[in-house]
């Protein structure tokens, strides 16, 4: 098809460093939350304010390495963006404010 | 585990149905063998990467997950016929709505629609397949393999009975002990990631595929409802993965997220459910909507009315869908503000639902109206599923749902959105795009019986229900007693089921009707259509779909070309299309193995299907098979044939 032949002329055969450096990154941030889960012996409070760090890190990282957030142009991008931040926030915010109201927080 | 626990054999339905299916399976195999098509069956249909081939296996998969869903159905219903029936006990009868409910929204109106989608939409933007070919294949096995292992739980094992909401603390270890509540987490889980992926698949193709000329605000509004839904499936699928993972998490290896114990929220599996669930009912019926607009346009003779009021009231939803899912549980007791709120936004989705009711009105009204197979079942659509919005609207108020809410009238509400949403546009859809699938048309004649006898059936079946859920009766009980009063409606509730029944029946015959009988397409525009699909030199677009990829000056892009009747010598150029291959099916086997072995705590079997799956991807890095050209010999020879006729 005209389409991915376009595609594939654009393929370079360098070794994917970003994606390999992105993914070995996002395992080892992994593995620190389960270190600092199981075997710290910080106090609980301690130990969620540092898996969200780390959580949001990892986000980060990823849109970095593997989502190209640094491509702007289209304005496809742009919204897709804000619909994902849209539907991240929701679920979120929405989780926390519906499991802590009313009887259900009991 | 002993044979008699892993082989269901106390139970004499399933021991029934397990030999039957025992037979049916010795009986393929031996058709197979017998006409020596195993080779044909793999190279032209197992290893296949053509979208309209992978759309008709979804589409087959889904009718045979309709009769299951369906039989399931009628025991339900003759279970509850009468008072204090014996005909199922009360775990049998969880068995079965639970199966019920699972098959028919996630194994039944999910392939279908994404079938049609398969079918239709490469076609109907002018591309020559999807833009990932081996993904799409990847899909259809992850998805088929998943349903499999979900389905054979009722004869190995046991089948889940928590419901298809698997609410917790029900669904955990200690209430649902075995692998029945397994099934359902792996089951979906494969099954998921094939649906996660056709998303992805489908936004990329329709963003990036379509024929020249085609702009947004030119596309078919089925490729729109599409492209819609694909964005609703990718930012609710993980939901749903996440979900599901955790609960597999908690029964598996004993965390603890939601149970009662130690710490669990046993309700944050509700809340993630219905995270899910409810942009999931939009995902089963924004693509119907899709095909009855583009249904009623062809049989009016007229464009669409409002264009871009659909395209945003579908903008719209897609937002709202997000926003409303708290309605599910109101009686929770989240309190007066949070009940509120999502009784405001639950109303609000009602709002572009109903501009595009009007929309399709306005588009027949001063049309040129014929009515059809396929448009029958959309003006039935219309009819019905007003119905079940406006009592959707009834239960969205959150003080009124308290009473509603486990009756039989929410029951009567969402099938009465399902049915007459979800499944008349499949069946319309199917009639309509039938002849491009396979050549000719289903029988007119048969396919009007057979949708009034169903739409008459579904009505004696459900309206009873929605009075049966205001006196009171609640859902999801095994049995009854005549002094509560309920006999009589529910007798006429089972009444319908069977006319539905034969409903189906007289849908299958049509099917071996019309192959046998009916005249065979001459051109690929079978329908006198509007989109782009219906241009197709032959009735069965070739493989490549087009020799010349169309142009499009404006919406309804052939019925132009049509009106203006150039016809120019074209020159073809070679055509680039990908290879099959095999890999799809043995990866996606894989993954059954391993949640086969996961559902029994088999560790094992677990990992080495695991390790299999991994060399799969891992084989599929190393590939360099870039795909074939077709030749213009080649091309020029098939479409001589058709020029011929
Ligand atoms: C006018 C738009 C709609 C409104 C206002 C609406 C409202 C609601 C509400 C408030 C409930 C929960 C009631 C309860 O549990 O007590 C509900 C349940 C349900 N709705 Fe709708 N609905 C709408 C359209 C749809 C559509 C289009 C579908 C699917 C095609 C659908 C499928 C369902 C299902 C499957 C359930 C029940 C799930 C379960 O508990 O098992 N609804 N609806
Ligand atoms: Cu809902």
């Amino acid at each position: 098809m005209d389409n991915q032949k376009q595609n594939s002329s654009l393929v370079d055969n360098r070794f994917p460093w970003k994606h390999f450096v992105g993914y070995l990154l996002s395992v080892v941030l992994t593995l620190m939350a389960l270190w600092i889960t199981f075997s710290s012996g910080f106090s609980l409070s301690i130990i969620f304010a540092i898996i969200i760090v780390l959580a949001i890190l990892q986000a980060v990282l990823q849109l970095l390495m593997f989502m190209h957030i640094t491509e702007r142009n289209s304005k496809i991008q742009t919204g897709t963006m804000l619909y994902a931040a849209f539907i991240a926030i929701t679920i979120v915010a929405g989780s926390i404010w519906v499991m802590s109201a009313g009887h259900a927080a009991h | 585990m002993k044979w008699d626990q892993f082989f269901i054999t106390d139970e004499p339905l399933i021991v029934g149905a397990g030999i039957s299916i025992l037979l049916t399976g010795l009986g393929i195999i031996f058709v197979l063998t017998y006409l020596k098509k195993w080779k044909w069956l793999w190279n032209e249909w197992l290893t296949t990467v053509d979208h309209k081939k992978i759309g008709i296996m979804y589409i087959l998969f889904a009718i045979l997950m309709l009769f299951r869903g369906g039989v399931d159905a009628l025991m339900m219903r003759t279970q509850l016929a009468v008072p204090n029936a014996h005909f199922l006990d009360a775990q049998h009868y969880n068995e079965i709505f639970t199966t019920h409910g699972t098959i028919m929204i996630l194994f039944m109106a999910m392939p279908f629609l994404i079938g049609l989608i398969n079918v239709v939409i490469p076609l109907q933007i002018g591309a020559r397949d999807v833009a990932y070919p081996y993904l799409n294949a990847v899909s259809f096995w992850t998805f088929f393999f998943g349903a499999c292992l979900f389905n054979i739980s009722f004869v190995i094992g046991g089948s889940p009975s928590a419901g298809w909401t698997s609410y917790m603390p029900l669904a955990g270890n200690e209430l649902s002990p075995g692998p029945g509540q397994n099934y359902y987490l792996l089951g979906l889980q494969i099954s998921g990631i094939g649906t996660l992926l056709t998303g992805i698949n489908f936004l990329v193709t329709i963003l990036k595929m379509r024929a020249k000329g085609m702009t947004l605000l030119r596309m078919p509004m089925f490729t729109w409802s599409t492209l819609i839904t694909c964005v609703i499936i990718i930012f609710a699928f993980p939901i749903l993965t996440v979900a599901l993972a955790l609960m597999t998490f908690d029964r598996l290896f004993g965390s603890h997220f939601f149970t009662l114990a130690s710490g669990g929220m046993d309700m944050l599996w509700a809340n993630l459910f219905w995270l899910w669930g409810h942009p999931e009912v939009y995902i089963v019926i924004l693509p119907a909507f899709g095909m009855f607009s583009e249904i009623i346009s062809t049989f009016s003779r007229k464009t669409l009315f409002g264009y871009k009021a659909m395209v945003y009231s579908m903008l719209v939803i897609a937002g709202l869908s997000f926003v409303v899912w708290v309605h599910h549980f109101f009686t929770m007791g989240s309190g007066a503000a949070v009940n509120s709120f999502f009784s405001i936004t639950t109303m609000a989705i009602g709002i572009p639902t109903g501009v595009k009711i009007f929309n399709w009105l306005f588009t027949m009204y001063k049309g040129k109206i014929s009515v059809t197979t396929p448009m029958l079942w959309s003006l039935g659509f219309i009819v019905n599923f007003v119905i079940g919005g406006v009592t959707g609207v009834m239960l969205a108020m959150g003080a009124a749902d308290y009473q509603y809410h486990n009756t039989y009238f929410l029951i009567s509400h969402f099938h009465y959105v399902l049915i007459a949403g979800t499944v008349f546009g499949c069946f319309a859809g199917l009639h309509f795009w039938y002849p491009k699938m396979v050549g000719y048309k289903l029988n007119e004649r048969i396919g009007k019986w057979c949708f009034w006898i169903f739409t008459i059936g579904f009505n004696i079946c459900f309206f009873p229900m929605y009075i049966l859920g205001l006196d009171g009766m609640p859902r999801r009980i095994y049995t009854y007693n005549a002094s509560d009063g309920w006999t009589e409606l529910n007798i006429v509730a089972t009444i319908g089921a069977f006319m539905m029944g034969i409903g189906f029946i007289l849908l299958v015959y049509n099917v071996y009707y019309s192959f046998r009988y009916a005249k065979r397409e001459q051109t690929g525009d079978a329908w006198d259509g509007r989109t782009l699909e219906w241009s197709t030199t032959s009735a069965i677009p070739p493989h490549y779909n087009f020799a010349k990829i169309p142009e499009v000056t404006g919406l309804d892009g052939f019925w132009r070309s049509k009106q203006e009747k150039e016809t120019e010598n074209v020159e073809y150029k070679p055509i680039h299309m990908p290879s099959y291959s095999g890999r799809p099916f043995v990866m996606s086997a894989f993954l059954f193995i391993s949640g086969f072995g996961l559902v029994f705590e088999w560790w094992a079997i677990a990992i080495l299907g695991a390790i299999g799956t991994l060399i799969c991807m891992v084989l599929r890095s190393f590939d360099y098979d870039d795909g074939y050209y077709v030749n213009v010999e080649e091309i020029q020879k098939t479409e001589s044939v058709y020029k011929e006729v």
